[in-house]
């Protein structure tokens, strides 16, 4: 019987031939990657470690990767404390892929992974930002977990108590319509298959339209996987993620990728149409309450929100900022644009995307999470409604319990600047 | 026998249970204060201890989806509740079973906030509506962490096997 690629990935980790869903494996762990709330990691490690006589030393500070992003610069004396509590312990440990507050390598942890190569097909990535599934783009098997959770694999590198888990394949053919993203799709499919449609499943992506996206595409379309309630969501490697990991990701070294079996097993199979799709809109409080753009359109805005770690990367930038040159944001709008990483920040600062988006009346943000979880950056007022590129609009996400958060791709959003509505940016743009 | 103090639907967040703009705050010794903070009420009766331990949550399906945050099971464990859902979703339900929060699944469970609940090994008995409800097993493997104690202690247990 065939295996999925996730299943061939946990064959490997754990040293057997085969391993099929439902079985229970305890995984090695190529990268285990954590936030600001490594405090809370490190505090249930020292935990474990107590009364054992052991030193409280982490399995391989090669292995692990702390980033600073929530709240950066600190937006008080708590997450301060928090941020150096982690500083002082990367430091202690010899943990080098330590990201702080930079203007040079900080950034969003999902894209600070894959920009440095740290990801590679073929591994067990653990974050513990549910997240984490964005690393499925390339080709890993990556997953969000809790911190102490976090805190036993940095003890022991194998993740305990793993449920294989069973495969949803998605396979998608046709060509996307001009400003339609990779955004439309994954909206298109959670909305389809509902925010729990996948809930302890994993995705794996297919078919022409999947080869033809960019790793920036694929990272949106894993990055919100788990908004279907997936594990992971997983690209297989191919020629695209050989070119990003070595034109883009700084990677010399020969990589190897990592195919399903022909005859795998799929839990369910999907067929989707690309060139079917209009743009999508998630609609308040839940992400699966997708509409197509026409449906809302005319819906007065008064925030849009240009980032995050689904859709904060230089293509992104790059349509926002050819819809909004020369133009002007509309007068009800405060548009808030955050890069995804310091590296695209540089990147869209001297290919001028940036200069384009400040003269539209746009703030340029330093990157890291800030409006998309609405904890130090672009809270929202009672009654506002944002419209937003990032992957969330729960009930208080943004900040306030009584605003509205819409989601949408970079080019809804930026057409929708222009106007102060909701705005299909396929008319008029 | 367990009273009904909360009933939620289905899709609960984390971000409901546990704000992201507490997230600061990661001591599980910390956390309970800003558990439901947005639910007014409920979070005041919780603040005041109008709230017993060993009361009960009651939620439809999916509960605790969205943030991997800990803070969103350590809130819930700091004043012992105990959550009956349809479903969970996967991080929140496993950080639970890290944690020792008391998660509970029981795909048809019917009950009110106020109602009075005996719970057992293999099902839940709503006292007020005479009704009974079969409980979903948890896998053998998430067992094993529970009955250690935690996933403090089962790692501690492993990495002194290992030395
Ligand atoms: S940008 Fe938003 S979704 Fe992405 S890691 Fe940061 S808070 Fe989470």
């Amino acid at each position: 019987m065939g295996m999925t690629v996730v299943e061939k990935i946990l064959a490997r980790a754990t040293d057997q031939p085969s391993v099929k869903a439902g079985d229970v494996v305890e995984p090695r762990v190529d990268l285990a990657m954590s936030h600001e709330n490594g405090a809370l990691v490190i505090n249930q490690f020292q935990e474990i470690y107590q009364g054992t006589g052991l030193e409280a030393k982490v399995w391989d500070p090669d292995k692990i990767a702390l980033i600073f992003d929530h709240r950066v610069p600190a937006e008080g004396a708590k997450t301060a404390t928090n941020q150096k509590k982690v500083r002082t312990f990367a430091g202690a440990q010899g943990i080098h892929k330590f990201h702080d507050i930079r203007g040079d390598e900080g950034g969003i942890c999902h894209q600070i992974l894959p920009e440095n190569g740290y990801v590679r097909p073929g591994q067990v990535v653990v974050g513990t930002d549910s997240h984490t599934t964005s690393h499925g783009a390339l080709g890993a098997f990556a997953f969000g977990i809790g911190a102490t959770e976090m805190a036993s694999v940095w003890a022991l590198g194998r993740i305990l108590n793993v449920e294989v888990p069973t495969t949803i394949k998605v396979n998608v053919v046709g060509e996307f319509q001009p400003y339609v993203l990779a955004k439309d799709l994954i909206l298109h499919l959670i909305g389809k298959i509902s925010a729990q449609g996948a809930n302890f499943k994993v995705i794996e992506f297919h078919g022409p339209a999947i080869r033809k996206l960019s790793t920036s595409g694929r990272l949106t379309i894993c990055n919100m996987a788990v908004e279907a309630g997936a594990t992971a969501g997983i690209v297989p490697a191919d020629a695209e993620t050989l070119r990003y990991l070595h034109e883009e990701a700084g990677v010399k070294e020969d990589v190897e990728i990592l195919g399903p079996d022909a005859d795998a097993v799929y839990d369910q199979v999907i067929e989707l149409d690309a060139s079917q799709l209009a743009p999508q809109i998630a609609c308040p409080h839940t992400v699966d309450n997708v509409k197509s753009v026409q449906e809302v359109a005319g819906k007065v805005v008064n925030q849009i929100v240009i980032g995050s770690c689904t859709n904060g990367r230089l293509d992104d930038l790059q349509i926002v900022a050819r819809i909004l040159e020369g133009k002007k944001v509309a007068r009800n709008v405060r548009m808030l644009v955050f890069p995804a990483s310091a590296r695209i920040y540089l990147q869209a600062l001297k290919a001028g995307y940036l200069a384009t988006l400040m003269e539209a009346g746009a703030v340029v943000m330093n990157s890291g999470c800030g409006p998309c979880l609405g904890v130090h950056q672009g809270a929202l007022a009672d009654g506002d409604v944002a419209l937003a590129t990032t992957n969330r609009n729960f009930k208080g996400r943004m900040g306030n319990p009584a605003a509205e958060v819409y989601l949408c791709s970079p080019a809804v959003a930026a057409a929708s600047a222009l106007t102060g509505k909701i705005t299909d940016p396929r008319k008029g743009a | 026998m367990s009273k009904v103090v909360l009933k939620l639907g289905d899709d609960v967040s984390t971000d409901i249970i546990y704000p992201g703009r507490f997230m600061a705050t990661v001591l599980p010794s910390e956390t309970p204060q800003y558990a439901f903070a947005d639910l007014l009420d409920f979070n005041a009766r919780l603040k005041q201890k109008e709230i017993q331990p060993l009361s009960v949550i009651v939620a439809g399906g999916n509960f605790g989806c969205g943030s991997s945050r800990e803070q969103a099971a350590s809130c819930l464990k700091g004043p012992e509740f105990i959550v009956i859902a349809r479903d969970f979703a996967r991080i929140f339900l496993q950080n639970s079973i890290n944690l020792g929060l008391n998660t509970i699944i029981c795909p048809d469970i019917e009950a009110e906030a106020g109602d009075e609940l005996e719970i057992s090994a293999n099902q839940v008995v709503n006292l007020t509506q005479e009704k009974s409800f079969a409980i979903t097993p948890l896998p053998r493997a998430r067992q094993a962490i529970i009955d250690a104690g935690g996933l403090i202690a089962y790692t501690r247990e492993r990495l002194m096997a290992n030395k």
